[in-house]
């Protein structure tokens, strides 16, 4: 129950030690770093025992109080969020040191502990908080901070603050909708609301005005514009944390949402049109990342194909069957598509640390040069292209069985046409990564530790389809949808 | 947690334990890498020992691990199981061998044989695999070990063929996944059963189970080279010399072939298939394979690119003896797995060790080179033969019982497919033969290296003696007991539940 309260707490004390005491900020982020991963799986293991947990804070009662709840969706989240967390941690430990001895380079190193711990104690408060208005209030904290993090790089401002006001105005957008539910309901807590929810028009208006600033805030296509060039110009470790877990943070919400308050009301129609939109994802996004000229542009526009994937559960979600495999198969894609990104782009940056820029035509020699990152990048891209036996094809997989179950083969049209435009962007890189060159070391030889972390956490995600029995056992406490069911053979 | 289940598992991981800790061992580290690798590969070889005998006392072999409720990964040890895990197993001792030497001074070799591992792990999973789930598993990761030895030197060319290659198999992939995925969708999770599984199923749509076969062998298709989903076979020729060895005699041609005999016999049951009327459509695709593969083989010069088509034609003769109806063309599909990888590793050794020491790729290069190498030119001559069919060789038997196959199923075109192919694989590979061993050099060999006492280094000249001398003893002790035909024979009659 404990660790409920530390998950958040501790990354919030390690921020301010790490904003008061520059000098000790190193080492107080990497303590709290191993401390949350402990934190984490432990939570996970008593969660994996069978008992969804529940804290009230202060000892206060919902609706009065502030209550937390951790199920099995919560402890994957959690444990994801300390795995990149961690591995993102190690990695900036040679990026950021790199970055101070270097005149050129403004980056500050002296913002990025602060800021990333910050953000980390957000984002667990959002994945254990049982509160509408909270959601409100994490979502709002983990889009400054992740303003202030992209804001690191001084080529990223202009970037940046279009990443804040598209980020204001989604939350704008959700907090009308939290006062329109506050208005009907009288309460924001989400296991009152579902309890009390009618099909009305004020309760559409609330669904429609919430869901619209979390797709916002996931970058779901058309709504993605902001993405790609915060993402890509952000310093590495914070491009891992924005594509690995911030958006993945706002689809959270969503899920829990529609899930939750909002699952009387959802018509299917709402659910089509949000799979139209994802499925425009995964093409528009594949083809802009096939065409980018720049490695991190890249890794970010495939962010946006790969948030299509999880928006092709809404519309199968509507049968029960097929809505429960597709809803482990969409909870599976984003934890191996952040752990899997989270990898890319750290990758990435060790690239363009070497290499001092990162245009994919140019990339000849990182294979002589960065064989470990070369290989981490040739990992992380297996599980973005959904190729066994990683992350991305057990939760791809899943999703096609839900599509051909109920019957929806065009959403499996999708899924694989999207899965041959993966490998398409993600070869063009590798071949020009594996061609040889005549020349010199590299100028920047990228400290071990940055190559080692880029390789764990994409080794993580193949792990999470070789390993995956138990996880989907946790992620199965407390499900809403039921226990994962696949078709039997009829005997 | 018996022998039973670990053997599946052991064998699975005496060559991906070592491919993976040779990715990280240092270039220089040349002899602990040559120890790892054939280490590896003799402790493989004794394992495929311990699963013959146990197989044919009757254990049941059976690795099941669950990724998930109702997704399981199996690996089990059936009799068309083991044909080709031996297979795989025995050839990749000897393209190790071979590779060693090949690659003496090259840069990567660390890569290069992390890689090889992966890809001969890769293909062991397939052999064994126990449903499509896992097959498709262990295809899909085939196609990723195999890219990076395709594109190993880097070249321009490499990096084309490789291109093309990824391609065709990458599509190929997706709709082999769609097929499988499919399959579970609507009938549930399906272990791989001896006769077939589909066909006591009444309650499934024939329509559907007639697209999801157009499916899988179109996506297994890809890899067998079926005409015309062939293109990427003679691109991938840039690679080096053993990994086309390995590549055309059992990696990923024949795992394309061995999915296709899978899904006819172990998914869809041979029986059913030809209720669908869908094993005439197969038989016709083949027989085109067949004929327009040694077509093209006729007109090329490049000795690697002749190979090329010469198997886009010689693996189709698996998917035809699986095509016609009835256990005796079986028997000659499915012996010709074995056969022909004898056969066609020898002749791809042998092309890599004329590259290697005198320097010569063309056909028209090769005036009198049986009397600078008479051992190499010497297998070389025994596979060309075998492709050809004389007896008493390998791919004579093959022919022989595709034939009588025809005849009994009253298939008699057949018949005349058989015939026009020998006669086209004597007219591409008998010139050579003659070549090699009746004319004389002229000039200077383009680029001639000498190594001492034997012809070419010892580790390139052993490997194609010792398969050139199988392909023929497999031929000439075919009906003795635990042949590989006896062993087709097996399989064959419990397909047909005999």
């Amino acid at each position: 129950m404990s660790q409920m309260a530390a998950l958040v707490l501790m990354p919030l004390f390690g921020a301010f030690i790490a904003f008061v005491l520059p000098r000790y900020a190193r080492i107080t982020g990497i303590t709290v770093a191993f401390i949350q991963l402990g934190l984490a799986l432990s939570l996970a293991t008593t969660i994996y025992a069978g008992e969804t947990l529940r804290l009230s804070a202060a000892g206060w009662d919902p609706p009065l109080g502030i209550g937390l709840y951790a199920d099995g969706l919560t402890a994957l989240f959690l444990c994801l969020t300390s795995v990149v967390g961690l591995g993102t941690s190690l990695h900036a430990i040679g990026y950021f040191k790199f970055d101070r001895n270097d005149s050129n380079h403004n980056t500050s190193a002296h913002g990025w502990w602060p800021l990333w711990l910050a953000l980390w104690a957000a984002l667990n408060a959002l994945f254990l908080t049982e509160d509408a208005f909270n959601l409100y209030v994490t979502l709002e904290l983990i889009g400054l901070a992740a303003v202030a993090l992209v804001a690191l790089e001084a080529h990223a401002v202009a970037a940046a603050t279009r990443y804040l006001l598209v980020g204001l105005l989604g939350s704008m957008f959700y907090l009308l909708g939290v006062g329109l539910l506050y208005a009907l309901h009288g309460t924001v807590d989400m296991k009152a609301l579902s309890a009390g929810m009618q099909p009305e028009p004020a309760a559409w208006m609330a669904m429609a005005l919430m869901t619209a600033g979390l797709l916002l805030k996931t970058a779901l296509f058309p709504l993605h514009f902001w993405l790609p060039p915060a993402h890509a110009n952000a310093p590495a470790p914070v491009s891992a944390i924005l594509s690995a877990l911030v958006v993945k943070a706002a689809f959270y919400a969503l899920l829990r949402l529609w899930l939750g308050p909002f699952e009387p009301l959802a018509a299917d129609l709402a659910g089509q049109l949000i799979g139209i939109l994802g499925a425009a994802a995964i093409i528009w996004g594949s083809v802009q990342a096939f065409m980018a000229p720049r490695l991190k542009l890249v890794v970010a526009y495939s962010t946006v194909a790969q948030i299509g994937y999880l928006f092709l559960w809404f519309p199968l979600a509507g049968s029960s069957i097929a809505g429960s495999i597709a809803w482990y198969g969409v909870v599976w894609l984003a934890l191996s598509h952040g752990l899997a990104k989270a990898g890319l782009f750290l990758a990435a940056g060790n690239i363009l640390h070497a290499s001092g820029h990162d245009r994919v035509t140019d990339l000849a020699g990182v294979g002589q040069h960065l064989p470990i990152t070369l290989f981490a990048v040739g990992i992380a891209c297996a599980s973005i292209m959904g190729l066994p036996p990683s992350g991305g094809f057990v939760g791809k997989w899943l999703l096609l069985n839900a599509a051909f179950v109920s019957g929806q083969w065009w959403w499996a049209v999708v899924m694989l046409l999207g899965g041959i435009m993966a490998a398409a962007y993600s070869f063009r890189v590798l071949l020009h990564a594996f061609r040889n060159k005549e020349s010199q070391l590299p100028q920047h030889r990228p400290h071990p530790v940055m190559e080692w972390s880029a390789l764990a956490l994409a080794v993580c995600a193949v792990l999470l389809g070789i390993l995956s029995a138990q996880p989907l056992a946790l992620l199965e406490v407390g499900a809403s949808v039921g226990e994962l069911a696949l078709t039997e053979a009829p005997k | 947690m018996t022998v039973g289940f670990w053997l599946p598992l052991a064998i699975l991981l005496s060559s991906l334990l070592p491919g993976i800790l040779i990715f990280f061992l240092d270039e220089s580290k040349h002899r602990l890498r040559t120890i790892l690798n054939l280490g590896g590969a003799s402790l493989k070889l004794v394992l495929i020992g311990l699963l013959i005998w146990g197989v044919f006392n009757e254990i049941e072999y059976e690795t099941r691990l669950t990724l998930a409720p109702g997704m399981d990964l199996v690996l089990h040890a059936d009799a068309l199981s083991v044909l080709f895990v031996t297979l795989s197993t025995g050839l990749w001792f000897v393209t190790t061998l071979y590779a060693i030497g090949y690659l003496e001074d090259a840069p990567h070799r660390s890569r290069f044989f992390g890689f090889f591992s992966l890809c001969v792990s890769a293909t062991i999973g397939i052999a064994m695999a126990g449903n499509m789930l896992t097959f498709l598993f262990f295809y899909e990761l085939l196609t990723l070990s195999t890219y990076p030895l395709v594109v190993h030197r880097g070249t321009p060319e490499a990096l084309r063929g490789g291109r093309i290659y990824l391609t065709y198999t990458i599509i190929g992939g997706a709709a082999l996944l769609a097929g499988v995925a499919w399959l579970r969708a609507v009938a549930g999770p399906l272990d791989f059963t001896e006769t077939g599984i589909l066909a006591s199923r009444t309650d499934l749509d024939r329509t559907t189970l007639t697209a999801i076969f157009a499916l899988l062998i179109g996506g297994l298709g890809v890899k067998a080279a079926l005409v015309p989903l062939h293109g990427w076979l003679p691109q991938a020729m840039i690679a080096p010399a053993p990994v086309s060895a390995l590549l055309h005699a059992v990696a990923v041609v024949k795992a394309g072939a061995f999915g296709i005999v899978r899904v006819v016999y172990d998914v869809y049951g041979v029986e059913f298939t030809a209720e669908l009327n869908l094993l005439l459509p197969l038989a016709v695709i083949a027989s085109i394979t067949i004929v327009y593969g040694s077509v093209r083989a006729l007109f090329q010069d490049e000795l690697k690119k002749r190979l090329a088509y010469s198997t886009v034609s010689q693996v189709s003769y698996i998917a035809l003896g699986t095509a016609i109806l009835g256990p005796i063309a079986s028997i000659g599909g499915i012996v010709h797995l074995v056969h022909q990888g004898l056969m066609k590793i020898t002749l791809f050794f042998c092309a890599g060790n004329y590259a290697e020491t005198l320097g010569i790729h063309h056909i028209s290069e090769m005036r009198g080179v049986g009397h600078r190498m008479p051992w190499t030119t010497l297998a070389f001559t025994l596979g060309a033969l075998g492709m050809i069919g004389v007896p008493p060789m390998a791919g004579f038997i093959s022919k022989w019982y595709l034939g009588r196959g025809a005849l009994t199923a009253e298939m008699d075109w057949v018949l005349w497919v058989l015939v026009a192919s020998s006669l086209l694989n004597a007219a591409y590979f008998l010139p050579i033969v003659y070549k090699a061993w009746f004319h004389r050099q002229e000039g200077e060999w383009p680029q001639e290296r000498h190594f001492g006492r034997f012809e070419t280094h010892w580790m390139l000249l052993l490997p194609p003696v010792i398969t050139g001398i199988l392909a023929l003893l497999v031929g000439l002790f075919a009906a003795a007991p635990y042949s590989a035909l006896e062993w087709a024979r097996l399989i064959a009659f419990r397909e047909y539940g005999q």
